[in-house]
């Protein structure tokens, strides 16, 4: 008989606001350790949090965008999660536990076997620890406390996806909604912004639930899907040895690749969960969350639809909305650009202009061309200035390396198309006198033959003459 | 000068009669002669005392200064203080220096007043006669054999014995009001949310409240002008327009509906305590008043659910006090669980430690509900009480404390007869309403009693305006403990 593996994330999204959760203090990533921290991040005596309403703000985002305005709760209320640790200053991490600020909505996911929806448990806000630092002293422990009160929105999902891909499916979904979607994280992970724990446990199909075990602070999509790869294969070996399955935390060694038990049921904390008394009841009223949802970004499926609009395929509108960014840029070039445009001023992001942006590993926003140059130079196709050969191949990589505008680089670089039909023609001539051959043959009823006078007409012009001239003329000129 | 009243004080220095510097020499005089026998003050430092007073002198020098200003006011060690020793009565905090001010210091300085140091108390706010404290108990100016209640017993020592002319308190269960009442002064713990909570240590957050003693109602009135108002940085704190308290005191008190409350007159009052409420009642029915017989029905359970929820919340409060940051930290220690250990058995008193344990243990998996949960109920049927209550009068009057000051050492070995002396200070703190003790006569051995009044929410300038039409008929509040020198 087979089994079937049963996975929820709890994943703990870094909020993008520039204070603390409860304090002043800057959230800036990389500073010398201690120096971002207020007297209420090292909790000195008489100290109290102030909740930080830009995060609450996000967290009213989140719930709009997973659920509407039913999942989010009107009164939600923050606790106390107490246990001692040196980098925890105050004792205890303000939390939120039997009412968080969000509660249901759902996540939907796209995996080889189709599309999947997600439910969602609950979102709440929280403020991170600081960090321990062991390496750098000899006998004793660092603290640096610039994380300590960074505000984190915890978002738990449901046991229910049934694989490591659609795990992975669902945290690159849920990553791509609060980083690029709403905005509300800015998706650093080396840095720590996103990360998940995944509760694992397998069963025969059918059966209740096993004994799951939680893998703690999985900072990678690889390091996901790697972890419960193992765990489930490791739990899988010890169910059919007739083993029993030990609720527990463990940790992900990426080095060798495995999972490793930190503490089993029996030595977990007594959180001792309290409402703080020090913060009254986080109250969202019907206004807040109308101000919220006026000043949401407008979503990326909605931008989708406006540049299927435009006339590109499915497919590439995928693309253009792989992030906020490009986006962004993906419909400020197609506005204004004639219809017939598009498909060339898509095809041009997609592929040259995204290679560029790889090899500079530089984002959208700092393209080197702007969408105003490529609605020019698509002009200039169209209106046959230029071909669209040369366009992709000369004048792209010139505008990237900046060497003038549009029509400079066109001058410059001799890429005019002869669309003088005198001129055209003149030559069109000289290569019929010169081929005589190729006539006969053409005359004969071969087709090659006509493009091998087109070639020489090309030739003769180094590329420059207008190909649908070119080609009208010769027919014109064999058909007498 | 020594027993003059705050205005009296302000328009001295008003008039230049005497100067913010002699006036504040005077009390560190007094300071420097009396509190090696009354051990009111744990801090005192003349030469930052003196720097401010200079400074009060140039404001007045330049005229429309504030009317406390170059008044020295003794604050309790619980109350962080910029530059200060900031100790809250703990050896764990007997090396800490206060880095920044507390709201309410921050308000006194505004206002211009000096800090004359910083006063005695329980360990963490927490007992009812400053014997707790790491530093030794205070004695009452009253007889020296006595304490001085708690836990803002050297605050009250220092004003009954006039080392100071005022001093701050905070009450989490009636730690203003019962030392007012043993040590003969006016105390008042306002509504909660009026006084910021920043800067004040936290005991238990959803109880504290901190608040004036002094000699009088009126000296009351000047000081909450000061202490009240929204502090952003307080997320309790409640925003409303300022008021002045001042303004109702002269009005009279003809049609006052007094509740007299029976479960405060019952089993546990002692007879000179009950003899002298009795005739204060009769006093203000003399002012006019009317006497409203009113049922607090579950006032009986208030101190088993305070003593749930206030040390559910210290046990939380005090997790900050763990030797990594600052404060004591245990000298040897094999590794981390250790030093948090020994830093904390060494660093807080029994009673801190007991408190905390209690605490601990009502907030673990599978007690929660029981106690923790079942006391926020009692909590919320006590509040209807009172609300029931104030349907039917305007100011609730009875004894602050059960019995007038007893002897140092008596209680300290039982806890339960010491959290008694709060039975009917504690339901006001569950309510977060406001109350105030005021003298109102003597008892055994010619100690003084208090007399509780309490009223509705943000009633602050009613309850004033009843004691101080009171102390215009009385003057309970103006005899001076004998045997202190002059």
């Amino acid at each position: 008989m087979k089994w079937e593996i049963v996975i929820g994330l709890e994943t703990h999204a870094q909020l993008s606001t520039k204070s603390k959760m409860f304090s002043g203090a800057s959230t800036a990533f990389g500073a010398a350790p201690n120096t971002q921290t207020s007297a209420v991040d090292i909790a000195l005596p008489g100290v109290l949090p102030v909740a930080n309403r830009g995060a609450v703000e996000r967290a009213i985002r989140f719930g709009l965008a997973v659920g509407g305005e039913k999942v989010i709760n009107r009164r939600s209320v923050f606790a106390r999660k107490n246990y001692f640790y040196p980098d925890l200053p105050k004792g205890y991490q303000i939390s939120q536990y039997e009412l968080p600020i969000v509660k249901g909505g759902e996540i939907r996911i796209l995996t080889k076997s189709g599309e999947k929806t997600v439910r969602l448990t609950r979102a709440h806000l929280e403020e991170d620890a600081g960090k321990s630092l062991h390496e750098a002293f000899r006998d004793s422990s660092g603290i640096d406390l610039n994380r300590a009160g960074v505000p984190l929105l915890e978002i738990v999902s449901e046991p229910d996806m049934r694989s490591a891909e659609e795990a992975v499916a669902y945290a690159k979904a849920l990553y791509f909604l609060i980083v690029e979607d709403i905005e509300i994280c800015d998706g650093n992970m080396q840095e720590g912004s996103f990360r998940c724990d995944a509760n694992v446990s397998v069963r025969r199909p059918g059966a209740t639930l096993g004994t799951r075990a939680e893998i703690k602070n999985l900072n990678s999509f690889r390091f996901l899907e790697r972890a419960i790869e193992f765990e489930a294969k490791r739990q899988i070996d010890i169910l059919e040895e007739a083993g029993k399955i030990v609720q527990e935390t463990r940790l992900y060694d990426s080095d060798r690749d495995e999972t490793r038990s930190l503490r089993t049921k029996e030595e977990a904390h007594d959180y001792r969960y309290f409402p703080d008394p020090d913060l009254p009841p986080l109250v969202v009223t019907e206004d807040w969350i109308r101000k919220v949802k006026d000043a949401m970004p407008e979503p990326l499926r909605e931008r989708y639809k406006k540049i299927v609009l435009y006339g590109v395929a499915a497919q590439k509108a995928d693309l253009h909305i792989a992030s906020r960014n490009s986006s962004t840029f993906a419909l400020s070039t197609f506005a204004g650009a004639p219809e017939e445009q598009v498909s060339i001023l898509s095809n041009w992001i997609l592929g040259p202009l995204s290679a560029k942006l790889n090899e500079e590993n530089l984002d959208i926003i700092d393209s080197k061309v702007t969408p105003g140059q490529l609605r020019e130079l698509s002009q200039r196709v169209t209106d046959g200035t230029v071909s669209a050969t040369a366009a992709t191949t000369v004048v792209l990589p010139a505008l990237w390396e900046r060497e003038g505008s549009v029509n400079e680089i066109i001058e410059k670089r001799g890429l005019k198309q002869i669309s003088d039909a005198g001129a055209i023609e003149k030559i069109v001539d000289e290569v019929l006198a010169k081929n005589a051959k190729q006539v006969e043959d053409y005359r004969a009823g071969k087709e090659k033959a006509f493009n091998s006078l087109v070639g020489q007409v090309m030739k003769a012009t180094q590329g420059k003459a207008n190909p649908a001239q070119v080609n009208e003329i010769l027919r014109r000129k064999l058909a007498g | 000068m020594l027993n003059a009243s705050l205005k009296e004080l302000s328009a001295a220095l008003a008039q230049r009669k005497i100067s913010s510097v002699e006036l504040t020499r005077l009390f560190l005089g007094r300071v420097e002669k009396l509190n090696a026998s009354l051990n009111a003050f744990i801090t005192v430092d003349a030469e930052k005392s003196l720097a401010q007073a200079r400074a009060a002198d140039e404001r007045i020098a330049k005229g429309g200064a504030q009317p406390l200003a170059g008044i020295p006011v003794a604050h309790k060690d619980i109350f962080v203080a910029k530059g200060w020793l900031t100790t809250c009565g703990s050896k764990i905090l007997s090396n800490f220096t206060g880095p920044y001010d507390a709201h309410v210091i921050e308000r006194f300085s505004d206002a211009g007043a000096v800090i004359l140091g910083k006063t005695n108390m329980d360990e963490f706010a927490m007992g009812s006669s400053t014997e707790t404290s790491f530093y030794g108990p205070a004695r009452n100016p009253w007889g020296q054999a006595y304490v001085p209640g708690g836990s803002s017993g050297g605050s009250a020592a220092a004003v009954a014995a006039r080392l100071a002319p005022a001093a701050t308190g905070t009450d989490t269960g009636g730690s203003i009001r019962q030392p007012a009442a043993l040590s003969g002064l006016s105390g008042l713990k306002p509504t909660y949310g009026l006084v910021s909570r920043y800067g004040m240590i936290a005991f238990a957050s959803s109880l504290d409240q901190g608040g004036p003693l002094a000699k009088s109602a009126e000296d009351l009135a000047l000081l909450l002008n000061v202490m009240a108002g929204f502090d952003a940085r307080d997320s309790t704190s409640v925003e409303r327009a300022r008021e002045d308290y001042v303004r109702d005191l002269e009005k009279p008190l003809a049609g006052l509906r007094i509740g007299v409350p029976k479960e405060h007159f019952g089993e546990g009052l002692a007879a000179d305590v009950g003899k002298a409420v009795e005739a204060a009642l009769r006093e203000f029915e003399k002012l006019g008043a009317t006497r409203v017989p009113i049922g607090l029905p579950n006032s009986g359970h208030s101190v088993p659910a305070y003593y749930v929820i206030a040390p559910a919340e210290a046990s939380s409060n005090l997790s900050r006090f763990d030797g990594v940051r600052y404060g004591h930290r245990a000298k040897e220690h094999r590794d981390l669980a250790d030093m948090y250990r020994r830093t904390r058995a060494e660093g807080f008193g029994a009673e801190v430690r007991r408190r905390i344990l209690i605490g601990t243990y009502v907030l673990s998996h599978g007690y929660y509900d029981a106690y923790y949960v079942k006391a926020q109920k009692i909590r919320r049927l006590i509040a209807d009480d009172f609300a029931a209550a104030f349907k039917q009068c305007d100011v609730i009057v009875g004894p602050t404390a059960p019995t007038v000051a007893f002897k140092i050492g008596v209680k300290a070995a039982d806890p339960v007869q010491m959290y008694l002396n709060d039975i009917y200070t504690i339901p006001v703190n569950l309510a977060g309403l406001p109350g105030m003790s005021i003298p109102c006569g003597f008892g055994k051995d010619d100690l003084p009693v208090g007399l509780h009044i309490v009223g509705n929410y943000f009633s602050e300038a009613k309850m004033l305006n009843v004691a101080h039409q009171y102390q215009k008929a009385t003057d309970w509040h103006k005899r001076e403990p004998t045997g202190i020198q002059r």
